[in-house]
């Protein structure tokens, strides 16, 4: 059964709007596009002082403190000083491309959150295909991303956007495939869906799913170790190394954006969205997120680079068989197992997951090594 | 129709040149890379940025004058650079040193290796990609060296502390207590240190069997210190050639076996450990006495030649003086450890991807200063 015949015959209906919703269609769009733009910039400014702070904790220093209480106004000054800053476009570069580019990046990162639900039914659209969108549109960053490597007419941006192109081709197939597990499992591919689905939080339910999902999803964000589009001790900056002022801030932003934009996808779709205790549930997801962030920083400090190779190697050696292995237990579970034993089946998952990953970490071989040239 | 012809694709190799401002070539040391994609064909040193005619002008100053020059020149390692220096100009005018000063120039040096490597290692694990988290850890410790060496000599960079017959002033009383302290702690340091990156999966990807160094090639480049080392040379000129008190203290040589980064950075973590064990014999013999030999402020070698060569932190550091009975050497010249390590480099880097020729560049730890004079 293609794609297309599930999305058609799950009898999810359309809907854009809540049937609560006050207002009409289009007061609903205004809101939420003005909140959505709003929250991705205030989580971006978080994210970076998390960030900054955390790197600083981690590497025995202090962090920027200086700005404000406990610094928490660094983000701003950043903001103030790259806006002051001269924008250099480099004699040879493609002007239009170049200037482009930023725009190109930055949009699909924001275009993500319109699916991701803040609490019940409090998302832009409420997709009954949400997550084939989230799947869709998480990799057009990517043309962004090459025509700024390409458009600079730099080499050092030209490979480092080389990279990008072919990390993200080769990580969509495991990070789709993660997903198809828990689509299974909620038995509805919109988000909002899934998380009304969680009763269980789903990175319990497929363990194995959540780690390709992470590594898979860190990867195609250029987060640690996966670092190697804007290597910055390899190839300088990478994509960005020409750009300078507001529209080198602009890929600073896509950067932030799009850890925040994987952080909410991982935390809808495998811990339970906004669902949660006592507090209020926009704020469960907030935390959520947060948390899911940090484990990225947290990795970020700890964990030297891998090389192309070795990343290529994880992708089609690693990520794609185990994904496909997921996807089978799952969907045998899905069908045979009684759902009233969820917790039973939790553990087995647990165990299949590290039996997998540690056969698998025997048998494989990180890259291929030198070359005779 | 199409045809084969048609369907390759016409590729050429294109020429990237790193530096000399480049993140990675730590100074300003440049590299014409010929690169096939990321495959690294062929590369061309270019050195001479930082030339300042060190050599020359040691012709223009006294023997004591040319002291602080040395320490331009490995400005990561001045304490070395003094000492061979000292020691050439005292094998020249047949000057004999206190003992009190041998044991603080032993203890000096050894200290200056400890700084010396965490540096090395620090910058190899950052040109791996390990966000400067060893890299700071590295440099917390080294901070606590310089603290010892500001103590003695006032300086925390270029120290000008050796002089020619002994050293320019005695350690204060609170040295060794100081120095006490900081030798108990830094083995717990070291201990934890290698626990985190030994065994790490990504690092032993990345830098096992990564850029490999023959013996013969070793030897036959004449490679000294810990590159060479690595490599199984065991070759260590404060056995092989005991200056100073060197012959008076126990210590093994760390010697490897594969040649390749890990092994380099293996090795440099042992002599850290080998270091700190001559330190430690060091500390409680330290007779009491003059620090000093009665030496002219203006010495007057007798006309004549001499070499005197140390085992620096980087391998083997020589001075060659030749006098003609005035107050300055007719001609100084430096054996450069950094120049000589790095001609093997073309060897290493053939075949091997962009990102591995920066971490192999790293793994042999140079300093400009050092290469240009």
């Amino acid at each position: 059964m293609a794609i297309t015949d599930f999305v058609i015959s799950s009898n999810l209906p359309m809907q854009a709007t809540p049937p609560d919703w006050p207002g009409g269609y289009w007061w609903h769009w205004l809101f939420f596009t003005i909140a959505l733009i709003v929250f991705v910039l205030v989580m971006v400014m978080g994210a970076i002082y998390i960030e900054r702070r955390g790197l600083g904790r981690m590497q025995s220093r202090l962090g920027p403190n200086r700005t404000g209480p406990f610094g928490l106004l660094q983000p701003v000054a950043d903001a103030i000083k790259v806006l002051l800053k001269e924008n250099i476009v480099p004699d040879k570069a493609d002007k239009l491309v170049h200037w482009l580019a930023p725009v190109v990046a930055f949009v699909p990162a924001l275009m993500i959150f319109a699916v991701v639900p803040f609490q019940d039914g409090a998302l832009l659209a409420d997709l009954n295909i949400g997550i084939l969108y989230v799947v869709a549109i998480s990799s057009v960053s990517t043309v962004g991303v090459f025509m700024a490597g390409w458009g600079s007419s730099n080499k050092y941006s030209l490979l480092g956007a080389m990279r990008n192109v072919a990390a993200v081709v080769s990580y969509e197939i495991p990070l789709a495939l993660s997903v198809v597990g828990t689509v299974l499992v909620a038995g509805t591919m919109s988000m909002n869906g899934i998380v009304v689905a969680q009763d269980i939080p789903f990175i319990l339910l497929q363990p194995l799913g959540f780690l390709l999902f992470f590594t898979a999803g860190c990867a195609e964000i250029n987060r640690s170790p996966f670092d190697l589009m804007e290597a910055d001790s390899e190839i300088v900056a990478g994509f960005h190394t020409e750009y300078s002022g507001m529209k080198f801030a602009m890929f600073y932003l896509v950067e932030y954006a799009e850890a925040i934009a994987i952080s909410a996808i991982i935390t809808t779709l495998f811990l339970s969205g906004w669902r949660g205790p006592l507090l209020p549930p926009w704020l469960w997801f907030i935390i959520k997120v947060i948390i899911v962030f940090f484990v990225m920083v947290w990795t970020r400090t700890t964990l030297p680079r891998i090389r192309i190779d070795q990343l290529m190697a994880l992708a089609w050696k690693f990520l794609l068989p185990l994904a496909l292995i997921n996807l089978f237990i799952t969907a045998i579970q899905v069908l045979v197992w009684p759902t009233d034993l969820p917790w039973i089946m939790v553990i087995i998952n647990i165990a299949i997951m590290v039996i997998l990953v540690l056969i698998w970490s025997k048998f494989f071989k990180l890259g291929w090594g030198r070359v005779e040239v | 129709m199409v045809t084969t012809e048609m369907m390759t694709l016409k590729t050429e190799p294109f020429i990237l040149n790193f530096g000399p401002v480049h993140p990675s070539t730590h100074g300003v040391y440049r590299m014409r890379a010929t690169l096939d994609g990321e495959v690294v064909i062929d590369i061309e040193p270019v050195v001479g940025y930082l030339h300042r005619g060190i050599e020359k002008l040691a012709e223009e100053r006294t023997y004591t004058g040319f002291i602080p020059l040395t320490d331009r020149l490995d400005y990561i390692s001045p304490m070395s650079n003094n000492l061979a220096y000292c020691l050439a100009v005292e094998k020249l005018a047949g000057i004999k040193v206190p003992e009190r000063a041998e044991y603080i120039r032993v203890i000096m040096a050894e200290l200056q290796r400890i700084a010396n490597h965490c540096i090395a290692v620090g910058s190899f694990l950052n040109d791996c990609g390990a966000f400067f988290t060893p890299f700071l850890y590295l440099f917390r410790e080294r901070e606590k060296i310089y603290d010892l060496f500001e103590m003695v000599c006032g300086q925390r960079v270029t120290y000008n502390y050796m002089r020619i017959g002994g050293v320019s002033q005695d350690i204060p009383d609170e040295f060794l207590p100081a120095l006490q302290k900081f030798t108990a702690k830094l083995p717990g340091f070291l201990e934890e240190f290698d626990f985190f990156l030994k065994q790490n999966e990504i690092l032993l990807a990345r830098a096992k069997g990564v850029g490999i160094l023959t013996k013969e090639t070793a030897i036959n480049c004449s490679i000294s210190g810990p590159v060479a080392r690595a490599s199984g040379v065991k070759q260590d000129l404060r056995k092989a050639d005991p200056y100073s008190i060197y012959d008076r203290f126990e210590f093994d040589i760390p010697v490897g076996e594969a040649g390749d980064c890990y092994d380099r950075y293996r090795v440099r973590i042992e002599e850290m450990r080998q270091s700190l064990r001559i330190i430690e014999q060091a500390m409680p013999d330290i007779p009491s006495g003059p620090v000093r030999a009665d030496v002219p402020h203006l010495v007057r070698p007798p006309a004549g030649e001499a070499y005197a060569h140390i085992e620096a932190p980087k391998g083997e550091l020589g001075f060659y003086l030749v006098s003609d009975n005035s107050i300055a050497p007719y001609r100084c010249h430096v054996r450069p450890t950094s120049l000589i390590n790095l001609t093997a480099l073309r060897e290493m880097v053939r075949g091997w991807k962009v990102a591995d020729l920066i971490i192999i560049f790293g793994s042999i730890d140079i300093t400009m200063g050092e290469i240009d004079r």
